[in-house]
């Protein structure tokens, strides 16, 4: 499966084991979201570092992803890769969601 | 002058499953070649919008025909030239390319509509021309150091 997922305290980390988000997966990169984020947590912790590559059609799924998560519930980014960062800064996405470096700084900061 | 022996040609068929490997196959010349890493990733972003349009629009409706992708080095430009066999762009001209606006509510946020923004912002030159009933898009971009030639 493309996502794994496991629960700490607060939060959902989701995993993406795939080193591409592109339009040829974004419709099941967005199904397997919604499982694997339907009920839990409100903090949603996606861990992209294994992703080198996102095209629009990726980070439209990532922004629907979001607001599939419904009220109340956050999204946030970790182990952005260059090409990945890039992405998000030129469309400006890097304002809406909170960006980590890590997993390990996202999941730190919940505990902070 | 154009070195012949650096540029080349990738031709795939226009479903998304090709364009994806079409893409990682440029892209992995391009790395070969000793491109550096954070022109690769522009490079590799601005191709993939515009290979994604070919597939989604231009072939819209349609059995998907060929996307041709000719890479060129000329001095310190990197020269990338695609023709289709799809629909001209809406108006025969390129998009615009305004920035989504990420400003409102998260239900708001826009899922889309990144691509031509993207590309402008990348490539250095963008030209657009329907020839012989064909899409000719070209884009340019800055390459820096020179690629090695062997």
């Amino acid at each position: 499966m493309t996502l794994t997922s496991t629960l700490t305290g607060t939060a959902k980390i989701v995993t993406v084991n795939s080193n591409r988000i592109d339009a040829a997966m974004a419709i099941q990169f967005k199904e397997a979201m919604r499982e694997h984020t339907d009920g839990g947590p409100s903090r949603v912790i996606l861990d992209l570092s294994s992703v080198d590559f996102i095209d629009s059609s990726g980070l439209g799924a990532i922004v629907a992803a979001m607001k599939q998560l419904g009220d109340g519930r956050k999204l946030d980014l970790a182990g952005l890769t260059p090409t990945v960062d890039k992405v998000f800064r030129l469309t400006r996405m890097d304002t809406v969601f909170k960006l980590f470096p890590s997993l390990d700084d996202a999941v730190t900061a919940q505990v902070g | 002058m154009t070195d012949a022996a650096t540029g080349f040609s990738h031709r795939f068929r226009a479903t998304e499953l090709d364009a994806r490997a079409a893409l990682c196959e440029i892209i992995g010349t391009l790395q070969a070649r000793g491109l550096v890493q954070e022109q690769i990733g522009a490079v590799e972003i601005a191709l993939a919008e515009v290979i994604n349009n070919i597939v989604e629009h231009a072939y819209a409706g349609t059995a998907p025909g060929d996307i041709v992708v000719d890479v060129a080095f000329r001095e310190a430009i990197l020269k990338l030239t695609t023709t289709d066999g799809g629909k001209p762009l809406p108006d025969g001209r390129l998009p615009e390319g305004r920035p989504a606006d990420v400003t409102g509510a998260v239900d708001d946020l826009p899922e889309g509509g990144f691509g031509w923004f993207m590309i402008r912002t990348l490539a250095r030159d963008i030209s657009y021309a329907r020839e012989n009933d064909r899409n000719r898009l070209e884009l340019t971009f800055d390459v820096v150091p020179a690629v090695d030639r062997h």
